[in-house]
């Protein structure tokens, strides 16, 4: 999708009132609404993600019956999506407020109708339907039933019951509350483009810095690197390095796991949680190859397959772990 | 008498699975009811829900069930009584009839003197037997796709239970339902109402309470509320109409408790995006009503639905935020346009390669490439009849058919695959009939919908779905049971439906044939192609089974000749003298088989001087034949027809006075055969023996 237009979002930005939620102030707000709701928040994981739903913080909390809240922002990369910073709605990383309720209390529609309140919206004018979408990853073996919510038409929020994760039928289920910050804030601020919503602003002066400022360039160089640049051969070569390390872990899980010579303390330290960061890392990598157009059709299925092996056989090994 | 009030109070229900649950709990209700003897024969069941509620009112509900008295005959009175001493077998008898021996009577039967007892039983209260019963009535519902959410997952429904309201009059009937023990109270609506409960005094006062917590619960009502709101938001637009469109109306009334309805516009310049994507964007992804000129053509604003109501300064905050969404999104599919202009569809065949058609079979070039070999085929066959075709025109549009799959907005806009290539192929300048052809591909998309209007486009869709469904045999992919996951069954129907609405001279085994399918697989077509025949034309053309029977038996191959040949049949069943034929015909069919199982021979009609009747039948057969046969080569069925039910004098008169099975073979054998070859002569329109006669 490359295009020859100039970078026009940020030349005439529109005005936001003073008092309108800046991009940071949103996050602090449903930070602090779900921290005073007994969540744990955690930082965003530094390791390449497609979504939220991949941190380790919700892709394996979920697994096996300890109860768990946790709340995170998580910077959601899809290479794919990347539009050189040139559309005003699309990006290639968009920032996830991700909530993990693990069991969903009985209120927890009603809580979250609390947290935009929280956030400064109005339910009394404002229109808000729960509209189904259920959601599936299916290189993650994950799938669950929910809803987009929609406020004024304008998908806000998934919100999903897992019902499988790694392939595993999970009991709790849990709730995840996915929050597109991006869009909230927009809409909040009421702009037409994300790269005008003002992120914070100065306390003395009340000067705005706007996404644009802190992200544009972003955008521009990683989806000139992602379509254009990225080295296939190379790309391709560390893929195949990350599945060989997390394959080797993994076939050393699988025999110690299940051996009745190990103790429980050489189970305990097993690095399961590192085979999981090099199957998110081969997710990121195929997902750029994808962007680059790299990836032909009769390979498509099986890289996935690959992935999925990875990352379904990290879950397997995961529970067991916890249950041993 | 007493009424009875079910409500289930659910998270939102996603809309299209309600009508069919609301459907289903009344009727469970109500079997439910009759089958336990509480329901008084004048009584009136009402079905309610919301996205949040399923509810069942049954007015007319015996508090218990009536009393009954049961008679039970034992032992005879002999072996029971010995001098008037019950003896075990009475003992064991009144024991098993739950009453004293005292109570034990002598009843006379025709066999001779018994013991008798009569069992009384109380009926059971209302209450206990719907507390026992109804839980698993309502767990039984059918759903499309079920979740659990309780730990140790006991059950499954759609979305979770969260409140249950059961009730016979005022007072509750303490049931459970997924850990939710029933009570009085219902919720309102989340924002007009609130959390606080809804507290119910009597069960038939359900709909008008719910009202007042800002619920309307009859999907009805509901719908009728939309409409005339509707209709007045649009008054505010001169000589603007909204635009009809049933699918979209049952969403939004399944998406609401309280609906209102807000009237937005956004910028004239984007009527210049096609109408089809203008549409979409707003019925499929934001559920809005296009509103449109006294012509038909859309003008700039558009109709939300919302669950809720706002004061004037919410609803401009409603519509500003709308509007915002709908320009966005506006504004991208204009993007798209824009940005897709600048590969014409010419440059894209070779990028059809990253596109996966299927994984064992291959990339949409390969399936272009096999569409185009499919599509000469077909044009070849139909050349010699079809004068219109432009063959160069048909070709072009195979090869440029799928190469919409690579633009930006089908990506965004699925749905719209083939018309957005139409739209393409138009502005690109490729040609009318190209256009058309691309733009038609995928229709008819249902059993309703209309067929491709130009020859290419009929062409272009046979081609491709007859290729999908081949290769897809090839690869064991045949749809099973209610397993078909490649909708070849869909692919099917509509080659079908083009043929039957076409004026295309192509037979069914043309069409396998030029799919290249051989050997099995091609029998595997063919036969499968044949199912989808006595598909279309039992459920959607509602011929009787008989009738679809009879007239496949003659020939199933050409579409269009079997719905006239089907088509003259029902007109001609309704003669007296037609159905005797059938019927006669049917015995003739039943003779030969009996003859066959007793190895008779059949023989040549002249070879023996026959009866007076069964000569007059051949005479009368074979000038009649060579009429017939004249009939049915110029397609004139109902006439054919006709002719044939001129036989029944001569049919009649042959069976009342012939023994067609004579003890000489010679003479049986010439009977056998005059019936064969009446048979045979008169069954090339239908078999009539099929048709069930009363």
């Amino acid at each position: 999708m490359k295009r020859e237009l100039p970078l026009s979002s940020t030349l005439q930005t529109p005005v936001v009132p003073p008092t309108a939620l800046t991009f940071q102030d949103l996050l602090f707000r449903l930070q602090g609404f779900w921290a005073e709701r007994g969540c744990v928040l955690q930082q965003p994981f530094d390791v390449e993600v497609g979504a939220g739903t991949m941190a380790p913080e919700t892709f394996l909390r979920v697994l096996g019956p300890k109860p768990y809240k946790v709340g995170y922002a998580q910077p959601s990369r899809r290479p794919a999506d990347g539009r050189y910073g040139e559309n005003p709605n699309r990006l290639f990383k968009h920032t996830q407020f991700q909530l993990i309720l693990k069991p969903p209390p009985v209120n927890v529609q009603e809580l979250y109708l609390q947290s935009l309140e929280a956030i400064g919206i109005d339910l009394s004018r404002h229109d808000l339907k729960f509209e189904e979408d259920n959601w599936e990853w299916p290189a993650g073996g994950a799938w669950g039933v929910g809803w987009q919510v929609m406020l004024d038409g304008l998908e806000i929020t998934q919100f999903t019951y897992f019902q499988q994760c790694g392939g595993q039928d999970l009991d709790p289920i849990c709730a995840e509350l996915t929050y597109g910050l991006e869009r909230i804030a927009a809409f909040l601020q009421d702009v037409d483009s994300i790269y005008d919503i003002v992120w914070a602003r100065d306390p003395e002066t009340g000067a705005p810095v706007t996404y644009g400022e802190v992200r544009l360039e972003e955008e521009l160089q990683l989806s000139v690197y992602n379509f254009e640049v990225g080295d296939i051969a190379k790309l391709w070569e560390h893929f195949n390095l990350y599945e060989a390390e997390a394959k080797s872990l993994l076939e050393r899980a699988h025999d110690l796991l299940t051996s009745e010579k190990t103790t429980a303390v050489e189970k305990k330290r097993f690095p399961l949680l590192a085979a999981y960061e090099l199957a998110l890392n081969c997710s990121h990598l195929f997902n750029i190859l994808d962007a680059r157009g790299a990836i032909s059709v009769t390979e498509r299925v099986g890289v996935i397959g690959r992935i999925r092996a990875l990352v379904v056989g990290v879950a397997k090994a995961y529970a067991l772990q916890q249950s041993s | 008498m007493a009424d009875f009030l079910l409500e289930i109070g659910l998270e939102e229900v996603p809309a299209r699975m309600i009508a069919g649950a609301e459907a289903e709990l009344g009727r469970r209700v109500k079997d439910l009811l009759t089958r336990e003897r509480l329901l008084v024969p004048e009584a009136k069941l009402t079905t309610y829900s919301t996205p949040r509620r399923l509810a069942v009112l049954a007015e007319g509900v015996q508090p218990s069930q009536a009393d009954t008295e049961e008679q039970l005959t034992g032992p005879s009175w002999k072996v029971a009584f010995n001098d008037g001493a019950p003896t075990a077998a009475a003992e064991a008898f009144a024991k098993k009839a739950g009453v004293p021996v005292s109570a034990l009577q002598k009843v006379a039967n025709a066999k001779g003197e018994y013991v008798g007892a009569t069992v009384r039983r109380a009926g059971r209260a209302a209450t206990e037997l719907l507390a026992a019963e109804l839980p698993k009535e309502v767990l039984g519902l059918y759903w499309p796709k079920n979740m659990y959410w309780r730990a140790g997952k006991p059950e499954r429904f759609v979305r979770p239970v969260r409140w249950v309201v059961a009730m016979l009059d005022a007072a509750v009937v303490p049931l459970e339902i997924a850990g939710i023990v029933a009570g009085n109270a219902s919720r309102g609506h989340r924002v007009l109402h609130g959390p606080a409960p809804v507290t119910l005094d009597r069960a038939k006062s359900y709909a008008e309470t719910m009202l007042t917590a800002r619920v309307v619960v009859d999907a009805a009502e509901r719908r009728h509320r939309i409409r005339k709101a509707l209709d007045a938001a649009t008054r505010t637009v001169p000589g603007a109409r909204w635009r009809e469109d049933a699918l979209l109306m049952e969403t939004v009334v399944h998406l609401t408790e309280w609906p209102t309805v807000i009237l937005g516009s956004f910028e004239r310049e984007y009527l210049a995006l096609p109408e089809e994507v203008l549409v979409t964007v707003m019925r499929d992804h934001q559920k809005y009503f296009a509103v449109e000129d006294t012509e038909g053509k859309l003008v700039p604003h558009f109709l939300a639905v919302l669950n809720t109501e706002v004061d004037e300064e919410g609803c401009g905050i409603v519509r500003h935020g709308n509007e915002r969404v709908l320009r966005a999104r506006f504004k991208d599919a204009q993007f798209f346009w824009d940005f897709d202009q600048k590969t014409p569809l010419t440059e894209r065949v070779e990028s059809l390669k990253q596109v996966t058609f299927q994984k064992d079979l291959g990339s949409y070039h390969w399936k272009t490439q096999e569409n185009l070999r499919v599509a000469r085929e077909l044009a070849a066959a139909t050349k010699p009849a079809c004068t219109t075709l432009d063959e160069s025109a048909l070709l072009k549009a195979v090869e440029l058919a799928k190469t919409d799959l690579t633009t930006e907005l089908v990506k965004e806009f699925t749905e719209l695959q083939g018309v957005i290539g139409g739209l393409y192929a138009r502005a690109q300048g490729l040609g009318e009939r190209v256009a058309v052809a691309i733009y038609d591909q995928y229709t008819p998309a249902s059993m309703e919908d209309n067929s491709p209007v130009s020859v290419e486009g009929q062409l272009l869709g046979i081609a491709d779905r007859i290729q999908t469904i081949a290769a897809m045999f090839a690869i064991g992919n045949a749809p099973t049971g209610s397993k078909d996951p490649f909708a070849l069954r869909r692919a099917a129907n509509g080659i079908v439906k083009i043929l039957a609405e076409s004026e295309l001279p192509l037979t069914l085994v043309e069409v396998v044939e030029a799919s290249g399918a051989e050997g099995a697989n091609r029998e595997q077509v063919l036969a499968f192609l044949r199912e989808r025949l006595h598909f279309y034309l039992k459920e959607v053309r509602c011929f009787g089974y008989d009738v679809v029977n009879a007239v496949l038996a003659a020939g199933a191959d050409d579409v269009r000749d079997v719905i006239a040949r089907a088509e003259a049949l029902c007109k001609a069943r309704e003669s007296a003298d037609f159905e005797a034929i059938s019927a006669a015909f049917k015995r003739m069919k039943n003779i030969l088989r009996q003859a066959e199982e007793k190895g008779f021979a059949l023989g040549s009609p002249k070879s023996v001087k026959l009866a007076a009747e069964a000569q007059q039948l051949a005479d009368a057969a074979g000038l009649l034949a060579e009429e017939v046969t004249l009939l049915r080569q110029a397609r004139a069925y109902p006439r054919a027809l006709e002719v044939i039910a001129t036989l029944r004098p001569a049919v009649d008169a042959f069976f009342d006075k012939v023994m067609v099975l004579d003890p000489d073979e010679t003479v049986r054998g010439a009977h056998l055969g005059l019936i064969d070859e009446v048979l045979r002569g008169f069954s090339g329109i239908a078999d009539f023996s099929e048709i069930v006669t009363g």
